[in-house]
C-alpha cells in the first residue's frame, strides 16, 4: 500500500473540467508521474502527479473538498 | 420617517472591509457573510452581525445566492452590496435581491444584462456616438468582403469569432495576403471550437493603453470622476494603477470622460460604474471596449484625486438619494498610484503563497492609504485570490507620488508569505514607468528582460567561480 499526498493546500479536483470524467477510477492503474488530480491554490491550478505506481484502491478526499499540504489524496496498492 | 438600513456585504477580503467602513460612516448596520475559511476575517470582526454561508469553495458560499438571500432574511438586512467579482455582475442575482424586497447596491438587472453582452454594449456605444474599435458592421461572410472591410479599417486587423470570448478565437492579419490566408482558417477554427463559423473584423491596436473612466449615476444624471491608467498588467491582471493617466492631454481627457458620461447616461445608469477604453498613443484615438457595472479594485486612486468616497456614494444612491455633486464640483487634484500587493512569489512564476502572516508593518504618514483585510497572525486561506493589500498614495504630482510610493513600499514589511513588494520597487524604478511610457504589453516584456538579465548575471557569476 502507498499513499499520494497533496503538495499544496487548496481545493482538490478529481477531474480536469467539471464535465470531464475523473482522472482515475478505483481499480485503474497509475504510473509514476501520471496526473491524478488538481489542486487549486488562489485561482491557480496545479496538477498532482503520482510518485509511485500501482492500482487505485480509493480516493481519500471528495471532489472540490478543501485540502491541506501533505494530506493523503489517494491510496494505491 | 427614514428607514434604518442594514447592509449585507456579499463578498470577502479587502472589499468587504471597504464596504463595512463606508456603511459604518453612514451610520448603517452591517452584516458580514463568511465561508468556513473566513470566520476569523477582519470583516467578521467589524460587522454588527456575522452569518456563516457555507464551505470554503466559492461555489458553495460566496456564489451561493440562496445562502446569501437566506442570511439577508434571517438578519433583517435591507440592502445587499456585492463588491467586485463573485455575484457583482450577475443579473439573475441582482433580480433575486430586488424580488426579495431588498435593495441591490448597483444598477438594475436589466442594465447589468445590457452592458454585460459585448455586442449589445458595442451597439449602445455606437448609438450614443462613443467610438468603438473600428471594424466590420457585423460578421464578414467571405474573403472578398473581409478584404474590402480591412482596407477601410486599416491593417493589422483581428479576425474574431462572434461566439468566442476570453481571448479565444482570435487571429491577426498584417496584410491582405495574410488576411486571405487566415480568414478560412479562422472560420474553420471558430466552427470547431464554438460550433459557429461567424467571424468579424476589428482593427488590431498593437501598443494600446488600458484607460478607464469612473462614473457615478443616480438613474437621472451621470457624473465622472476622471480616468484611471491601468496598462501595467500581467496576464490581463492589473498590477499598478494610477490617476490621472500620464498619456492624455487635457483635451483628450475631456473628450474621453464626456464619452463615458454620454454612454452611461444612454442606459440611465445608477450606481458606480467603469467604462473601459483602449487608447492608441500613436494616433491619439480612444475606443470603448466594455463597461463594468460595479465598484472596481482600483477605485481608491480615483477617490484620492477627487476626494469623492465612491463606496459611500454607492450606498447613498442605493438608498434613493440623488447625486450630491455637479460635474464642476468634482475637481482633479494631484496624482495617485496604487500597487497591488499579492501573496505570490514573483521569482517563481508568481506561485501563490497562502499561509500565516507572522509579522506585518504598514506604511503611514502623509498621503498614504492601505486597503487590506489581513492582520498579523492572520492565515491567508488558499481558496481565494492572492490580493493581500492595496497600497495607494497621493501627492501633488506624478513624480512626487512615485517618490512617495517608493518611500511607502520601503516602509512596508510582510513576513510569513512571499509577496510582490520588491517587484513593485523595481518596476517603479524603471525609466519607462517613471516617464509614463508604457502599454498593456509592457510589464510582461519588462519581466522577460529582467529574467534574461538575471540568468546572464548568474551565468557570469558561475563562470567567474569556475575561473577561480
Amino acid at each position: 500500500m502507498a499513499e499520494i499526498f497533496s503538495p499544496l493546500p487548496g481545493t482538490f479536483y478529481m477531474r480536469p473540467a467539471p464535465d470531464a470524467p475523473n482522472y482515475k477510477q478505483v481499480g485503474d492503474s497509475v504510473a509514476i508521474d501520471e496526473v491524478i488530480g488538481l489542486v487549486e491554490v488562489m485561482k491557480m491550478f496545479n496538477e498532482v502527479r503520482a510518485e509511485v505506481s500501482g492500482k487505485v484502491v480509493r480516493y481519500t478526499i471528495d471532489n472540490e473538498d478543501p485540502v491541506e499540504a501533505g494530506q493523503v489524496l489517494m491510496i494505491i496498492e | 420617517m427614514t428607514t434604518t438600513h442594514k447592509v449585507l456585504i456579499a463578498n470577502r477580503g479587502e472589499i468587504a472591509v471597504r464596504i463595512a467602513r463606508a456603511a459604518q460612516e453612514l451610520g448603517l448596520q452591517t452584516v458580514a457573510v463568511v465561508s468556513d475559511a473566513d470566520t476569523t476575517s477582519l470583516v467578521a470582526q467589524m460587522a454588527d452581525q456575522v452569518v456563516n454561508i457555507g464551505p470554503a469553495h466559492p461555489a458553495k458560499s460566496y456564489l451561493n445566492a440562496d445562502a446569501i438571500l437566506q442570511a439577508a432574511q434571517s438578519t433583517g438586512a435591507t440592502m445587499v452590496h456585492p463588491g467586485y467579482g463573485f455575484l457583482s455582475e450577475n443579473a439573475a442575482f441582482a433580480r433575486r435581491v430586488t424580488q426579495a424586497g431588498l435593495i441591490f447596491v448597483g444598477p438594475s438587472a436589466e442594465t447589468i444584462e445590457c452592458m454585460g453582452n459585448k455586442s449589445v454594449a458595442r451597439e449602445t456605444a455606437q448609438r450614443a456616438g462613443v467610438p468603438t474599435v473600428p471594424g466590420s458592421a457585423g460578421t464578414v461572410d467571405d474573403v472578398e468582403m473581409a478584404a474590402q472591410v480591412a482596407a477601410e479599417v486599416g491593417y493589422p486587423v483581428m479576425i474574431k469569432a462572434s461566439a468566442g470570448g476570453g481571448g479565444r478565437g482570435i487571429r491577426v492579419a498584417h496584410s491582405e495576403p495574410e488576411l486571405r490566408h487566415q480568414l478560412p482558417l479562422a472560420k474553420g477554427e471558430a466552427r470547431a471550437a464554438f460550433g459557429d463559423d461567424a467571424v468579424y473584423l476589428e482593427r488590431f491596436i498593437a501598443r494600446a493603453r488600458h484607460i478607464e473612466v469612473q462614473v457615478l449615476g443616480d438613474g437621472k444624471r451621470v457624473v465622472h470622476c476622471y480616468e484611471r491608467e491601468c496598462s501595467l498588467q500581467r496576464r490581463r491582471q492589473k498590477v499598478v494603477e494610477e490617476a490621472p493617466s500620464p498619456a492624455l492631454s487635457q483635451m483628450t481627457r475631456d473628450a474621453l470622460c464626456e464619452s463615458a458620461v454620454r454612454l452611461a447616461s444612454a442606459v440611465g445608469y445608477s450606481g458606480a460604474g467603469t467604462l473601459e477604453f483602449l487608447y492608441d498613443d500613436d494616433s491619439g484615438e480612444f475606443f470603448f471596449i466594455e463597461m463594468n457595472t460595479r465598484i472596481q479594485v482600483e477605485h481608491p486612486v480615483s477617490e484620492l484625486v477627487t476626494g469623492v468616497d465612491l463606496v459611500r456614494e454607492m450606498l447613498r444612491i442605493a438608498m434613493g438619494e440623488p447625486l450630491r455633486f455637479k460635474q464642476e464640483q468634482i475637481v482633479l487634484k494631484g496624482a495617485a498610484i496604487e500597487c497591488r500587493l499579492n501573496a505570490e512569489d514573483p521569482e517563481r512564476n508568481f506561485m501563490p503563497s497562502p499561509g500565516k502572516l507572522s509579522a506585518l508593518r504598514w506604511p503611514g504618514g502623509p498621503g498614504v492609504r492601505v486597503d487590506t483585510h489581513v492582520y498579523a497572525g492572520y492565515t491567508i486561506p488558499p481558496f481565494y485570490d492572492s490580493l493581500l493589500a492595496k497600497l495607494a498614495v497621493w501627492d501633488e504630482n506624478r513624480p512626487a507620488a512615485l517618490q512617495r510610493m517608493q518611500r511607502a513600499l520601503a516602509e512596508t514589511s510582510i513576513e510569513g508569505v512571499y509577496n510582490t513588494i520588491a517587484l513593485h520597487q523595481q518596476l517603479l524604478a524603471d525609466p519607462a514607468v517613471q516617464n509614463g511610457q508604457f502599454h498593456t504589453g509592457y510589464l510582461e516584456q519588462w519581466m522577460a528582460r529582467r529574467a534574461a538579465e538575471k540568468a546572464l548575471a548568474l551565468t557570469s557569476e558561475l563562470t567567474a567561480g569556475l575561473a577561480v
